[in-house]
């Protein structure tokens, strides 16, 4: 599917749009690091949660759980959080 | 950062100020001085005599750069402790002296607890590594890091993996100690001061502001708090260990049983194997105190340090007392203070130095070298006598460490 990538992640994958698979948001964010090392990291920290300002749409719509059950066709959207001023 | 990067390097004016004294007989090493700051880091390359630096930066432009250091068993890694405000924290490792960058495969991240209902509170998660050491000459590939929250790793490959060290990450009494994240300083509470005795690589110590001095003699299997003589804040009990701020711990290289601190209540000694420290603070002049957060001590004199007051009084504004900045320096391990401010502001200077941000070179005469939080970088060529400012306009310092290469 296809999986959108912000502009600070950037430097991991050096295109605005990748491909990764997986059944779940979880397994797509596996498959991600493991074609660009160390980019899930920066997103999920060590206790398996999302980084508090990072956030992520499947179709559009944001989603809470990384176990979410994604489609081939589904489009993953990862945003930074706009938490500045 | 799969990507490799490279950074141009650009010329700065040379530096006027002249030293009396003989220049070193040591080999035609250079100084080079690395800066981390609160949005990138930058690497300034001495002349022989230190009187010209050339700037390479910035790297890592916007991340936040905790530390950055040298490992001078090769004389050519530097580990980077970086995050962004938006993303999780990283090492980033170089083996050409910063021409090229990689990430860490596992950054220090603490341990994974097992699904349950306390999993959801209990579980802590690294906000930023905050300090690197590396180890002695006997373990070429072996570093430590302390983190914010406190908690300390170690890599056993030169930094490219790091893993929970010892058992303080999650021993009950250690996080009692390290208290919550209001016990803490303002940008979180943190683990620094990682030493490792230069005669025995299983004898370490560390500092956790807050939480205490620590010390291990069984290669860090366990370790204990050493307090004793430390004061605390008024009206808070100097028995408990939670309630002691270390800011900086220094070993000398000349006297590895002499330690120093500068500690959030003052300035202290301690003599191994006496486990007491000694307020050598109270010698300074009661009008600037002997509050700060550096603590520089003389490679070759156990009995010669230097530190940096700043205003600890009413709401702690952590300036410079008054805005008029200054090193104050002792010869005598702490029975006399000397002030020593030639060339830096006389007045309506509000900056001062981080805990990491003030080091000294090996040469002979001594270089200085301080960062401030206003993003200027001073130096002196001998001993303090006399500051010059070798870059200006940088983003907040946070910490400046001073390597000889080839």
């Amino acid at each position: 599917m296809n999986v959108l990538i912000p502009t600070p992640l950037r430097s991991y994958t050096e295109r605005r749009q990748v491909e990764a698979s997986g059944a779940t948001l979880g397994a797509v964010l596996d498959d991600l690091d493991s074609q660009y090392p160390g980019i899930r990291f920066r997103m999920i920290n060590e206790q398996g949660r999302m980084r508090t300002h990072i956030r992520f749409f499947v179709n559009g719509e944001q989603i809470f759980d990384l176990s979410q059950l994604l489609h081939p066709t589904d489009e993953v959207l990862i945003v930074q959080a706009l938490s500045g001023g | 950062m799969p990507n490799k990067i490279r950074k141009a390097a650009a010329r700065m004016p040379a530096t006027t100020t002249r030293t009396k004294r003989a220049p070193s007989s040591r080999p035609a090493r250079r100084v080079l001085v690395l800066v981390a700051t609160r949005k990138g880091a930058w690497l300034y390359r001495g002349d022989a005599a230190r009187r010209s630096w050339r700037v390479d930066g910035p790297h890592f432009l916007g991340h936040i750069v905790s530390h950055l250091v040298l490992d001078p068993r090769d004389g050519r890694t530097l580990l980077a402790a970086a995050k962004t405000g938006h993303l999780g924290p990283t090492v980033f490792r170089s083996t050409d002296l910063g021409r090229t960058w990689k990430e860490a495969a596992r950054p220090p991240a603490f341990a994974k607890v097992v699904d349950g209902p306390d999993a959801e509170t209990q579980g802590r998660v690294v906000d930023h590594t905050f300090w690197l050491t590396p180890a002695q000459a006997s373990e070429p590939d072996v570093w430590y890091a302390g983190t914010s929250p406190q908690g300390l790793f170690r890599s056993g490959d030169g930094g490219i993996t790091w893993e929970p060290f010892s058992s303080i990450n999650d021993d009950p009494q250690y996080r009692t100690w390290m208290g919550t994240v209001q016990d803490g300083t303002p940008d979180g509470p943190k683990l620094h001061s990682i030493i490792v005795d230069p005669r025995d690589p299983t004898h370490f110590y560390f500092a956790m502001s807050g939480g205490g001095v620590h010390e291990s003699v069984d290669g860090g299997q366990t370790f204990a708090p050493i307090v004793k003589g430390l004061e605390v804040v008024e009206g808070f009990d100097a028995a408990n260990v939670t309630f002691h701020d270390p800011h900086c711990v220094r070993l000398c290289a000349s006297n590895p049983d002499r330690l120093y601190q500068q500690n959030h209540c003052g300035i202290y000694r301690l003599d191994r194997p006496s486990s007491e420290w000694v307020r050598i603070g109270k010698t300074m002049p009661k009008r600037v105190g002997d509050i700060g957060f550096p603590m520089v001590v003389h490679p070759r004199d156990a009995n010669t340090v230097w530190v940096f007051p700043m205003d600890g009084a009413t709401v702690w504004p952590r300036t410079s007392p008054d805005g008029v900045p200054s090193v104050y320096m002792t010869r005598n391990g702490g029975k006399r203070w000397q002030r020593l401010d030639s060339g830096m502001p006389q007045q309506q200077a509000w900056w001062t130095v981080k805990r990491q941000a003030m080091t000294a070179d090996a040469r002979d005469p001594v270089g200085l070298y301080f960062g401030t939080t206003s993003g200027e970088l001073w130096m002196s060529r001998d001993e303090g006598s006399r500051w010059v400012c070798i870059a200006r306009h940088l983003p907040e310092i946070y910490a400046v460490e001073a390597a000889e290469v080839a």
